[in-house]
């Protein structure tokens, strides 16, 4: 359990800030200190059990059909990384506290932060490679929201979408990756992963496996060629470059390949490839620092470097360079963290960061001026410093590498040659910054920070110096931890700062005689480097970026036509020869009941259907013509009902009828009366075609099921309807009974749609035409008398009539769909025989409430049924007697049924009344000026 | 009779996605209401063709498939919201860009 909470404490970290956040910044940053110190805390408790061989494992199944679990251990390494992450982490806000000026929002700062040093843990801990991927892109997130902190600003935002870019890359490689190694051993479970290093490397797949996991790898730890983001990730605030970009998450990638150790690196591949990248990057990156202007540029290519030197040591592998690997991780997560807070301090203080405009710092901030240079002392290397130790390791391993055969000899030269780089960059920095005169003023004159501010690189320069005088006391009980994890056995090793007279020495001796002789060079150097064309990383990827999109968006402009017709054909192109293909493999069209005898009325409701259909697709461009030729259709639709034994569908078809005519009229109001011919004869020629062919699959294909035996589930409605649904009406009962759930569905949509329409007509903006397409001007009487009469006195009867409607429609033809249509259409009437005001004034109400409860009765309803034990949407019924009315029955699927009717009542006229309301409200007078034509020449709102 | 109502479904149809594929925003709403008639007729046909027995169960007898017809009445329903939906759609549409033409463009791209 202790270890979900360590894991689980930054996370709940991240709300802290933000609740904390309006209060004063003091409360803030303590309040956001909590968390970590106490996950740190928890972390030391278990050093004990750790000493003691206790392996520390936490499981709990996640999703455990893909392998996810949530899965932690903590071992020697978990431990080296989790003390580095919450305890640097804990300097850094106290650090942030003084660094982020009093307008800037702390709290969000604090937020992105924890949220970094939450995933951080996570990786640290992780016991499952898939959680261990999860907490991976989540650094990847958390880090570009705070590299892109200072929003405002060009460099911040480029400098985070390329580190995003980058490592989001990896992290889908890393993914793949995973995936392999969880093939191939069967499980994502740590402790099986790296107990089967035999079978791994083993595997065809594991040079594939082997890539993309280095990919990952090398993508977050800035290893070349991928080195680039992070000298553009310097536009963050410092405090952010101390923490993500020295101690954390750049080590990420290191950690993987430290974790993955046992499983993978027993190859040639390994032992080849993960050297060579290190050792590149350790060159490239010395070389660049030497040769920046820029404090944190200087800063930013030295950690490049030394990421590649602790990867060299992965590569080579032994057990005393992996001890070596893990010190140096935690050495340079020290000096480098205290120089990054350095840098920061100098920049708030002095205002610049470049080198030109600073000098004489030991003057003007003599104990920042110190601390810099004790710091660079130890990235040099030099004795009694911590980077001493860990440096001298590593030159003693380069030259026991026998990894690239007779080229081994390499080795050690090209780490000497990073050495000298290495000493002659620290050195230009301590002079540059502190002893010589600038060549040009700084903007603020400089002075010392705040105390506070200063004393987290106080903490670390202390423990570079203790380190590096006490290295047996202060480092070997961690290091043995660590190493025993990264290789899965104990190490016996003994840290010392002497080891005598030895050609390790004599490298070291070296490097600081010509890294000292290389500073005086400098400027030289520079003229050298200048003289080649420069190749700014930014620039190249920004361009890349750039064409990218251009390749995208032609092959993009090759495919789409930008055109929803052209959609719609090939759509439909697509629905007929899928149709066609199916009917194809069918033997014969006819099926085996044949056909019913026909009569006159089937025949001649079949020809109006035909003639209304071809009617309106012929008159389409006269488009009230057409309109009246499509109600004719819809009524045939509803008499086809009625004669196949549906009067449900034949009383809803009528009233959906009555409201679609009435929507698309008004809506014809305001859009242009005709068409105009625009269709060229091919295209028509071709529509026709394609929309005949359609129409010939889709009536061969209901002829062949029609004539065919059908196999239904009805027989279990029919059966169960009366006894289980108290109710005679089968189509009723299916609707707010059996398939209840669907209904709520439909009416939420409904209720849905109405509510979009009523969002669609707010505020819009139309040409209101004065007269018809031929010019009439609309006929002055509004409301004529007849129907104003007749409309007053329907309106009862009609609420009646749905009342009844609805009442009944259990047992027989109705319910709640149809009522509510009719009540709708009645209401409707009102609206066009008196208009809008007239109505308005009576109907005081909104109806997007009327909907809604509708839907929320027919929910709780459904809910109900779980007070008494029984799933959602469980009916009940009885029967019931009064005197007069006489035995009735009461279900609480009528009360469903109410919720459909309220629904259906409330959308058709939230629909109607809020377009008839965009009609009236703006008609213009009757007399005002003729237009002559309907499409263009109307009048704008 | 089943022929005679397949042909309807199927004419209904192609005139339906003939005015699908027009280039206005009103004939195709138009085009989209006769489709969706045409496509109400062939769902309520799949439980067969039955005179005479609305499924109103009162002891034996021959009942039509009542599964088709209370999905059909939902449809007709939704159908209806959709029709209004894209109408008003295009209103909005035509408010905002100044036409009624589908793809939102004055020049006809034929």
């Amino acid at each position: 359990m202790t270890l979900l909470w360590i894991a689980l404490l930054p996370l709940l970290g991240v709300l802290v800030p933000l609740m904390a956040g309006r209060r004063s910044r003091l409360t803030c940053s303590l309040a956001t200190m909590v968390a970590p110190a106490i996950a740190l805390g928890l972390t030391l408790w278990q050093i004990p059990s750790l000493n003691a061989g206790e392996s520390l494992r936490f499981f709990a199944d996640w999703l455990p059909e893909l392998g996810l679990a949530l899965a932690f251990r903590l071992d020697g390494l978990s431990l080296l990384f989790n003390l580095l992450i919450l305890g640097i982490g804990l300097l850094i806000l106290l650090y942030a506290h003084f660094y982020l000026s009093e307008e800037e929002p702390v709290g969000r700062f604090y937020s992105f932060l924890m949220l970094f040093m939450a995933s951080m843990v996570g990786i640290s801990l992780s016991n499952n490679l898939l959680l261990l991927w999860l907490f991976w892109e989540l650094t990847s997130l958390s880090s570009f929201l705070l590299i892109g902190f200072w929003s405002h600003q060009n460099d911040a935002r480029k400098g985070a979408r390329m580190a995003l870019t980058v490592t989001g890359a990896g992290g889908l490689a890393l993914l793949a990756g995973i995936l392999l190694l969880g093939d191939i051993v069967g499980s994502f479970d740590m402790d099986q992963v790296l107990a089967s290093g035999a079978l791994i490397v083993e595997d065809a797949r594991y040079p594939v496996m082997l890539t993309l996991v280095l990919l990952g790898a090398f993508t977050k730890s800035a290893q070349f060629p991928f080195q680039f983001w992070l000298p553009n990730a310097m536009a963050a605030p410092t405090p952010v470059s101390a923490y993500l970009h020295s101690a954390t998450m750049v080590k990420a990638g290191i950690f993987l390949m430290a974790r993955l150790h046992p499983a993978l690196s027993d190859s040639a591949l390994w032992q080849l490839v993960v050297p060579i990248v290190g050792m590149i990057t350790l060159l490239y990156g010395a070389w660049f620092a030497f040769l920046k202007t820029d404090l944190k540029g200087i800063l930013a290519f030295s950690t490049v470097s030394h990421l590649g030197l602790i990867t060299v040591l992965l590569g080579i592998g032994t057990p005393m360079a992996v001890l070596a690997a893990l010190f140096h991780i935690l050495n340079h997560a020290t000096f480098k963290a205290a120089l990054f807070m350095i840098s920061g301090i100098i920049d708030h203080e002095a205002g610049t960061r470049e080198l030109k405009m600073l000098g004489r710092l030991r003057k003007t901030m003599p104990i920042t001026a110190l601390l810099l240079t004790l710091a660079a002392a130890s990235m040099a290397g030099v004795p009694l410093f911590n980077g001493f130790l860990s440096k001298e390791m590593f030159l003693t391993e380069t030259l026991e590498s026998p990894l690239l055969g007779g080229l081994s000899w390499l080795m050690p030269v090209l780490a000497t040659i990073a050495s000298i780089l290495s000493v002659g960059y620290s050195v230009r920095l301590v002079i540059a910054v502190c002893i010589k005169k600038p060549r040009q003023p700084s903007p603020k004159a400089p002075h010392e920070p705040p105390r506070m501010m200063r004393l987290p690189v106080e903490i670390l320069v202390g423990l570079c110096l203790l380190v590096g005088i006490l290295p047996a006391f202060m480092a070997t009980g961690l290091l043995s931890l660590a190493s025993q994890a990264v290789l899965q056995e104990p190490l016996d090793f003994h840290l010392s700062i002497w080891h005598g007279f030895k050609l390790p020495l004599l490298m070291s001796v070296v490097a600081f005689v010509i890294g000292g002789a290389l500073y005086w060079q400098h400027a030289h150097l520079r003229k050298f480097k200048e003289s080649f064309a420069p190749v700014d990383a930014a620039r190249v990827f920004e361009r890349a970026l750039v064409s990218l999109g251009q390749r995208c968006e032609q092959l993009i402009a090759v495919w789409d036509g930008q055109s929803l017709q052209r959609y719609m054909g090939w759509l439909l192109l697509a629905t007929f020869i899928m149709g066609a293909i199916g009917l194809s493999q069918i033997t014969e069209l006819t099926g085996d009941l044949g056909n019913q005898p026909v009569d006159g009325i089937v025949v001649l409701g079949a020809v109006m259907l035909i003639f209304g259909g071809l009617a309106t697709a012929i008159t389409h461009r006269y488009r009230l013509i057409s309109l009246l030729m499509l109600s004719v259709v819809g009524l045939f639709v509803a008499l086809t009902f009625a004669r196949f034994s549906a009067p449900d569908l034949a009383l809803t078809q009528l009233s959906v009828e009555v409201v679609t005519m009435i929507l698309l009229m008004l809506a014809l109001f305001f859009l242009p009366q005709k068409t105009p011919p625009e269709s060229s004869a091919k295209r028509n020629l071709r529509d026709i075609v394609l929309a005949g062919g359609l129409g010939g699959v889709v009536a061969s294909l209901n002829y062949a099921v029609m004539t065919r035996e059908s196999f239904s589930i009805s027989q279990f409605f029919m059966d169960n309807s009366v006894p289980g649904g108290g109710g005679h009406n089968v189509v009723n009962v299916i609707l707010v009974d059996f398939r209840g759930f669907d209904t709520l569905g439909e009416i939420t949509v409904l209720a849905l749609a109405g509510l979009a329409i009523f969002k669609l007509l707010n505020r819009l903006r139309l040409f209101i035409p004065h007269s018809d397409s031929e010019g009439r001007i609309w006929s002055p009487d509004r409301y004529p008398a007849i129907l104003t009469s007749i409309s007053l006195a329907l309106l009862p009867l009609a609420l009646l009539v749905s009342a009844f409607i609805f009442l009944r429609g259990h047992n027989e033809p109705g319910g709640g769909f149809i009522a509510g249509l009719i009540t709708a259409v009645a209401l409707i009437l009102l609206y066009m025989a008196r208009g809008v005001e007239w109505t308005q004034q009576r109907l005081d109400f909104p109806f997007q409430p009327v909907a809604v409860v509708g839907v929320a009765v027919a929910t709780l309803t459904g809910l109900g049924s779980w007070l008494f034990g029984h799933p959602f949407l469980t009916s009940a019924f009885g029967y019931f007697s009064l005197p007069v009315v006489g035995k009735f029955e009461l279900a609480t699927a009528l009360l469903f049924d109410l919720g459909v009717y309220l629904a259906v009542v409330g959308a058709t006229l939230m629909i109607l009344a809020n377009l008839g309301k965009v009609t009236t409200a703006h008609r213009p007078a009757v007399n005002a000026t003729k237009s002559d034509d309907a499409g263009t020449n109307k009048e704008s709102l | 009779m089943e022929t005679l109502y397949a042909v309807t479904t199927g004419v209904l149809s192609a005139c339906g996605l003939y005015l699908t594929l027009r280039g206005r925003t009103f004939p195709v709403v138009v085009g989209l209401t006769l489709l969706s008639y045409a496509v109400n007729l062939f769902l309520f046909s799949m439980g067969g063709l039955t005179t005479d027995g609305p499924a109103l169960v009162h002891g034996e007898g021959v009942y039509a498939d009542p599964l088709p017809q209370a999905l059909v009445l939902t449809a007709i329903v939704i159908g209806f919201a959709m029709t209004a939906f894209v109408v008003i759609l295009a209103m909005r549409a035509r408010s905002e860009l100044g036409n009624d033409q589908v793809d939102g463009k004055k020049e006809d791209r034929e």
